[in-house]
């Protein structure tokens, strides 16, 4: 990235022994929605903090806008941040929380109220200026934080899990509406979630982080398709994972049980008789033999699950049980557990796991 | 289940009775100024009393003072254990739970050894230096008490998740304490405010020792030269601590509500 907005350059932190972000580096360009995406305990938030302000480093620095914020108080870095515990001001209105930040800054009175009406009118709740807090549904007051952040017009947007207190139908609305006002904003955004779905739908890119480290980042698309650790492709989505072993490596022939399948180009300097994970998404899988699919194996149907519009199954091959869905079809029975089959894919839809 | 309503119904009476025996027996002698009739002779002569206006203006100043100097001292600390220091908070704790355990009487003596008037620190020796160590005083005995009040509020706020919203809003420390914390934790600090109030109104012994004219030793004075002007006197004295009780209990309702917990 030619001149990043964001930059965060070998951070690192540790509390105690305990090291919690370990050697991060990331470059967010401006307007930029980025994504940490992560289980509990993987350093997103702590990361989010460190760039808040709120956390020191131990060592590495964050520069905004090319100027290095490392040694700033998170109230002089002109951050806007939304809290998974909403954090409205209990004592104040919803006018007066959106209206917070500007006063604190000094904004006129009346260039600070007419900022709070289109705040109220761009979160679409411009009838609630006079509530309080405790009058407003989790989804309101998740708005109304949002409002809040927003409206001393800051450089850089901070969301921690802002979603995750909320029902599900509140969540996907809500995250609709964040990047839309985000993308009408244009405002540079790094948002913290464990939900691959909001990360996925949500984001330009996501950084999908383990243990303390960026184990990848990518478009939505390209760590959904093409994960590069075996950390990142079963963390996102649903992943199959069938055990190999290489019986010539120079024509790429990778034996799964007693069946052979070949993985030319795929195989990246390993050599014969080395064993291997190989990653297959649900849907690149057919039930059967199917034209463009170059590869087969044989099973048994070991479960199924009939879901509406799709049906589940789990097919046994080997040692190994694969997941696939198939199409519900009127006039075609769905299949029988304990029924001998063939599952088919394409072999450039194999993903080799390191 | 009858016969368990009655015992309890019983148990409640005898407490009652207990508390509320000795009061109306007061209050019935206090009466009795005029002979023959009831009448609040004894409360006129009592608040007529130049002494007793006196001395209930000098500790009602006192009190207000103690009030101010205790929140300056409570709300930040209590704020900053909350947010920062809660390995600090049972070390705190127990040290505002000595005013307890360690009598008045010691504290004043202790005073009186380290600020008299050839102490590096002169307060004794002046009126306006020793009204202010009794402002320091009456804090420390009200401190068990606006702390445990003052805490216990915080505990119904979201301390740190509020003060980094402020912080990141562009607020500094003295307008996160000023506009964040201290109006949602303000019913808890009237709260202790009264019951520092209700201390300082009756307190004898730091007033009688440092001789300063106070509520507390015009009380004992009374008592011991008068008959139905005591009795009097105790009755305002419930009154007042009576209406502080119920002035926390109206400000309660008023609290800010929490998000989490509307209700």
């Amino acid at each position: 990235m030619a001149d990043p907005f964001l930059s965060i350059q070998n951070v690192k932190k540790s509390f105690g022994n305990v090291a919690v972000v370990k050697d991060f580096n990331l470059d967010v360009g401006a307007g930029e929605f980025v994504s940490f995406l992560g289980p509990s305990g993987c350093g997103k938030t702590t990361m989010l903090r460190i760039v808040a302000g709120f956390e020191e480093p131990s060592a590495g620095k964050v520069l905004i806008g090319g100027k290095d914020v490392t040694g700033l108080k998170p109230n002089q870095r002109n951050i806007g941040m939304v809290f998974q515990a909403y954090a409205l001001f209990p004592n104040l209105t919803v006018a007066q929380n959106i209206g917070f930040g500007l006063k604190v800054a000094g904004v006129p009175k009346a260039e600070a109220q007419a900022r709070i009406d289109e705040m109220l009118g761009i979160i679409k709740l411009p009838d609630f200026g006079d509530r309080y807090p405790y009058q407003l549904s989790g989804g309101q007051q998740q708005r109304i934080a949002l409002a809040r952040a927003l409206a001393p017009k800051p450089k850089l947007l901070l969301l921690d899990e802002p979603l995750s207190a909320l029902d599900a139908k509140v969540r996907i609305s809500l995250r609709e509406e964040i990047r839309s006002i985000q993308k009408k904003l244009g405002i540079t955004t790094i948002f913290v979630t464990h939900d691959q779905e909001e990360a996925l739908s949500m984001s330009d890119r996501i950084v999908v982080m383990n243990e303390g480290r960026a184990d990848q980042t990518g478009t939505p698309f390209e760590i959904y398709n093409r994960p590069s650790t075996k950390f990142v492709a079963n963390f996102v989505g649903t992943l199959n994972v069938l055990e190999g072993t290489i019986s010539d490596a120079a024509s790429g022939t990778v034996k799964i049980n007693a069946e052979e399948i070949g993985l030319k180009g795929k195989l990246n300097g390993s050599k014969s008789g080395d064993t291997l994970s190989l990653a297959l998404r649900p849907e690149a899988i057919s039930l059967g033999r199917k034209a463009g699919n170059d590869s087969n194996l044989t099973g048994q149907i070991a479960d199924v699950h009939f879901l509406g519009s799709v049906i589940r199954v789990r097919v046994g091959v080997g040692q190994n049980v694969v997941s696939l869905d198939t199409f519900n079809s009127p006039s075609s029975p769905p299949p029988v557990v304990g029924q001998k089959t063939e599952i088919s894919f394409s072999s450039g839809d194999v993903l080799v796991l390191h | 289940m009858k016969t368990s309503r009655f015992w309890a119904w019983l148990v409640f009476a005898v407490g009652a009775a207990y508390f509320f025996i000795p009061l109306i027996a007061t209050f019935e002698f206090s009466l009795r100024m005029r002979r023959g009739e009831y009448s609040f002779d004894a409360y006129r002569v009592v608040l007529g009393d130049s002494r007793f206006q006196e001395t209930f203006g000098y500790s009602v100043t006192v009190a207000v003072f103690t009030i101010l100097l205790g929140v300056f001292l409570v709300v930040p600390t209590a704020y900053w254990i909350r947010l920062r220091m809660p390995h600090l908070r049972p070390i705190v704790e127990f040290i505002t739970l000595l005013p307890l355990v360690i009598p008045a009487i010691v504290i004043v003596f202790g005073y009186i050894r380290m600020y008299g008037s050839n102490s590096p620190l002169p307060f004794l020796g002046s009126a306006r230096g020793t009204d202010a160590l009794l402002v320091i005083g009456y804090a420390t005995l009200a401190l068990p008490y606006m702390y445990r009040a003052v805490d216990t509020g915080l505990r119904t706020i979201d301390v740190r998740t509020l003060t980094e919203a402020a912080q990141i809003l562009g607020a500094g420390w003295a307008t996160i304490i000023a506009r964040v914390i201290l109006p949602n934790v303000l019913i808890a600090v009237l709260s202790g405010a009264f019951l520092t109030f209700a201390i300082v109104i009756g307190e004898f012994t730091l007033a009688s020792l440092l001789n300063r004219p106070a509520f507390g030793p015009y009380l004992q004075n009374i008592g011991a030269n008068r008959a139905y002007e005591p009795a009097a006197l105790a009755v305002i004295a419930f009154a007042i601590t009576w209406g502080c009780m119920s002035v926390i209990q109206i400000l309660a309702r008023f609290a800010p509500k929490s998000a989490n917990r509307p209700n």
